[in-house]
């Protein structure tokens, strides 16, 4: 396991896990709610929250941590505080969208996947969002940005910078 | 409701909320507010109009005004002039709406975009509030129920669907009124409704449109089902990357418990329903529906051996009837008008309506339904306004990565799912990427083959080993390194996978490569024996080269160059250091008189 997941969440979230356990426990195929919402709590799925939830709904750890691997929108690392998703469907790839993740990368020093040491980006190439009118588009956190063209990243990255 | 002297309606469709709806319906209320005029004028946020690529987008009636673009700062105009005085704001309306030298605009169903659409799955799209169950009930809304209940019986349902001719519009183009019967036949006490809301193919938002629009007709349709096959429970199984219909949906689910359109014993009858919502987590395959239902029960979506098909043994092991949104968007007005009305449109073997998700490089980007049979080139050329900057068109790719191209020599076949497939490619969920003279026809196949290496599940190994294989010799191609051998080799793979393969996913996986080979082998030809990209994309077998004659000498192109790999005297040419070069393509961004080319 990575380094990282020796960081865990405070006794608040950790309850608030324990409620999103008690709720689902009755439902049939729980797991994945479950795994949403503590996502949502903890920002990622560290192993000691998979723990917990293996334990919580009675299902084996194997079967968590496999699920979690699974999908793509469970994360077993820490996100960064501004998390950046360019499209990479179909309609922004054929509009460019693909030198737009590489300038990027270059800014950020970050391949896809990863986090600034700062904590305060991460870069994931997403599939397509439905935004395709507007292609090229990203997104940062719940913000969209459309219709880009590649100069337009440094005033993007600018606006987070000092944020 | 308050009678209101005008409506506004402002789209709040994903493409408009991106460029800013909200911060439009914001400056309305407040400019609203200002000129006194908030107990005359209604707001409405509804869903799709189609038109994306000219969002954010505000309609207001009764003159039925388009304003396109519209930024907050155009709002307090529209207030002022429009709503309080009277006078239309010409410039800010739709170019084509305009009639020059009159006071009144042309209506929206005159212009280009709209005039060939017929509007059946998006019908309330745009026109009412997707919040609001009082406004679908307005619009016939849950008509089709009641009369379902309380007239028909459920084998008289599925006979009108049967009879109505209507077809998966997840891509499959399974007869739906067949696959109801099956689950309607199979004998238990439990079975299910599902519905497919897991659009993953890249480019295609039709279904993320109708959950946003017009979540209410999905609601009604698939209690309709459940009373056809026996069921008691549906479930919606929805992207988790679309938040946006996620709420709506659970909105509409509220107000239908509320109403008694869900829950015990509908419309009086002994019929009970009820509807939960499944997130998916990202993952392509469980668009498959096998590999959907694994994913509802909790389990890593893996596909599974069929048969048993859903319709006997499904979800937690009990019949199942599975559709896509758009599907079971259609069912409501084939009720409501009858299954003859239904098979008047469309042609011999698909009936009804398409919707399909224009993007890539066409003018008008958006959502766009026709009659089954329209041709490509009335969808790209006439209702897509064609190709910008006066390019030409290459190719539209439809299926996503299940599908293939269609080059131009094919532009007027009929579309519909059989021609589609005669042609080499598929309906798929409907997304429609146009491209054009730029877009290189191998490393479309490579984009779509990383992307299905990426979300192949792993558990067959044709898919897991031969989406990759396939993968790499496409890159060793792009790469400049390809021969003629690898060509043979990436064809006699396409086939073992295709057959070979336990879902759709993998079955599908080689048609990206298999049909751009069929339309465009020469260009693989060129990548393998002329080392040339011919649309100069794939970098490693592209060079730069300036122009003399055109050059001016101004030095603006070694200025941007990031590895100063041009040179060259001012007002004299310039050269390019090939070997220097890292082809990024800034100086042709920057030249001014086109003198430097791939």
């Amino acid at each position: 396991m990575s380094e990282t997941n020796t960081m865990v969440g405070t006794k608040e979230q950790f309850l608030e896990l324990e409620k999103i356990i008690a709720k689902y426990k009755d439902t049939q195929g729980a797991l994945i709610p479950v795994l949403h919402e503590a996502q949502e709590v903890f920002g990622y799925l560290p192993l000691e929250v998979q723990e917990k939830i293996s334990e919580g709904l009675n299902v084996s750890m194997a079967e968590v941590y496999g699920v979690v691997t699974f999908y793509t929108q469970f994360s077993i690392n820490p996100k960064g505080k501004y998390k950046i998703g360019v499209c990479l469907g179909t309609a922004c790839y054929v509009k460019g969208s693909g030198d737009i993740l590489e300038k990027i990368k270059e800014k950020l020093g970050i391949e896809v996947g990863e986090c600034t040491a700062d904590g305060k980006f991460s870069l994931d190439a997403t599939r397509c969002i439905g935004a395709c009118g507007l292609a090229p588009v990203l997104t940062v956190n719940d913000d969209v940005y459309g219709r880009l063209v590649v100069d337009d990243v440094d005033s993007i990255l600018e606006k987070y910078m000092d944020l | 409701m308050e009678l209101a002297r005008a409506h506004v309606l402002v789209c709040g469709g994903t493409g408009c909320t991106s460029s800013g709806c909200e911060k439009i319906i914001n400056e309305l209320n407040v400019n609203l507010e200002k000129y006194g005029l908030t107990d005359e004028i209604n707001v409405i946020k509804t869903g799709c109009f189609g038109l994306c690529a000219l969002g954010p987008v505000v309609i207001v009636y009764p003159e039925g005004c388009f304003y396109s673009r519209v930024t907050p700062e155009d709002v307090e105009k529209i207030v002022e002039e429009h709503l309080l005085k009277g006078r239309i704001v010409k410039e800010l309306l739709y170019s084509e709406t305009v009639v020059e030298g009159q006071d009144d605009v042309k209506s929206l169903n005159e212009t280009q975009f709209y005039k060939k659409q017929m509007r059946i799955a998006l019908r309330n799209c745009g026109v009412i509030s997707p919040e609001d169950i009082e406004e679908y009930i307005a619009f016939d809304g849950y008509k089709a129920l009641g009369k379902v209940l309380t007239q028909m019986k459920p084998q008289d349902v599925i006979d009108e669907i049967k009879k109505s001719g209507l077809r998966g519009r997840g891509g499959g183009g399974f007869p739906t009124g067949m696959k109801w019967e099956f689950a309607s036949k199979s004998v238990n006490e439990q079975k299910y409704v599902a519905c497919n809301a897991d659009e993953g193919d890249p480019g295609a938002f039709m279904d993320r449109s109708i959950l946003e629009g017009d979540p209410h007709s999905l609601i009604e349709a698939m209690a309709i089902a459940g009373y056809a096959i026996g069921a008691n429970q549906g479930y919606v199984y929805i992207r988790a990357e679309y938040p946006i219909a996620v709420a709506r949906l659970q909105i509409a689910i509220n107000q239908a418990k509320e109403y008694g359109m869900l829950g015990e014993n509908i419309f009086g009858s002994d019929f009970s329903f009820d509807l939960g919502i499944r997130l998916g987590a990202g993952a392509f395959v469980c668009g498959e529906e096998t590999a959907l239902m694994t994913s509802i029960e909790g389990h890593r979506g893996e596909p599974r051996p069929r048969p048993p098909f859903p319709a006997v043994k499904g979800l937690f092991g009990k019949p199942t009837v599975l559709n896509n949104v758009e599907t079971y968007a259609n069912i409501p007005v084939i009720i409501n008008n009858g299954a003859d009305w239904f098979t008047g449109i469309g042609t011999e073997k698909s009936k009804g309506t398409k919707v399909f998700a224009v993007g890539g490089k066409i003018n008008n980007t958006g959502l766009v339904e026709v009659p089954m049979g329209t041709t490509l080139r009335e969808i790209v050329y006439e209702i897509g306004g064609g190709i910008p900057n006066g390019k030409k068109f290459k190719a539209a790719q439809t299926g996503g990565p299940s599908g293939g191209c269609i080059p131009d020599s094919l532009i007027d076949v009929a579309i519909d799912y059989d021609s589609l497939i005669s042609i080499g490619s598929m309906m798929g969920s409907g997304g429609l990427i146009v491209m054009d003279e730029d877009t290189c026809m191998v490393d479309i196949a490579k984009f779509f083959l990383e992307f299905t290496v990426d979300e192949s599940c792993g558990k067959c190994a044709p898919c897991r080993i031969g989406t990759k294989r396939m993968y790499e010799i496409l890159e060793k191609i792009t790469n400049g390194n390809g021969t003629l051998e690898d060509i043979e080799k990436l064809k006699e793979l396409c086939y073992s996978v295709k057959n070979g393969a336990l879902c759709g996913l993998g079955q599908t996986a080689p048609n990206p490569i298999l049909s751009t080979l069929r339309y465009f082998e020469d260009e693989y030809i060129a990548h393998v024996v002329d080392k040339k990209c011919p649309a100069g994309v794939c970098k490693a077998l592209v060079s730069y080269k300036i122009d003399p004659e055109k050059c001016k000498g101004c030095s603006l192109c070694a200025r941007n160059c990031p590895v100063n790999a041009i040179s060259g005297e001012i007002k004299q040419p310039y050269t390019i250091d090939t070997t220097k070069c890292i082809k990024c393509g800034a100086c042709v961004e920057k030249c001014r008189f086109g003198a430097i080319s791939k």
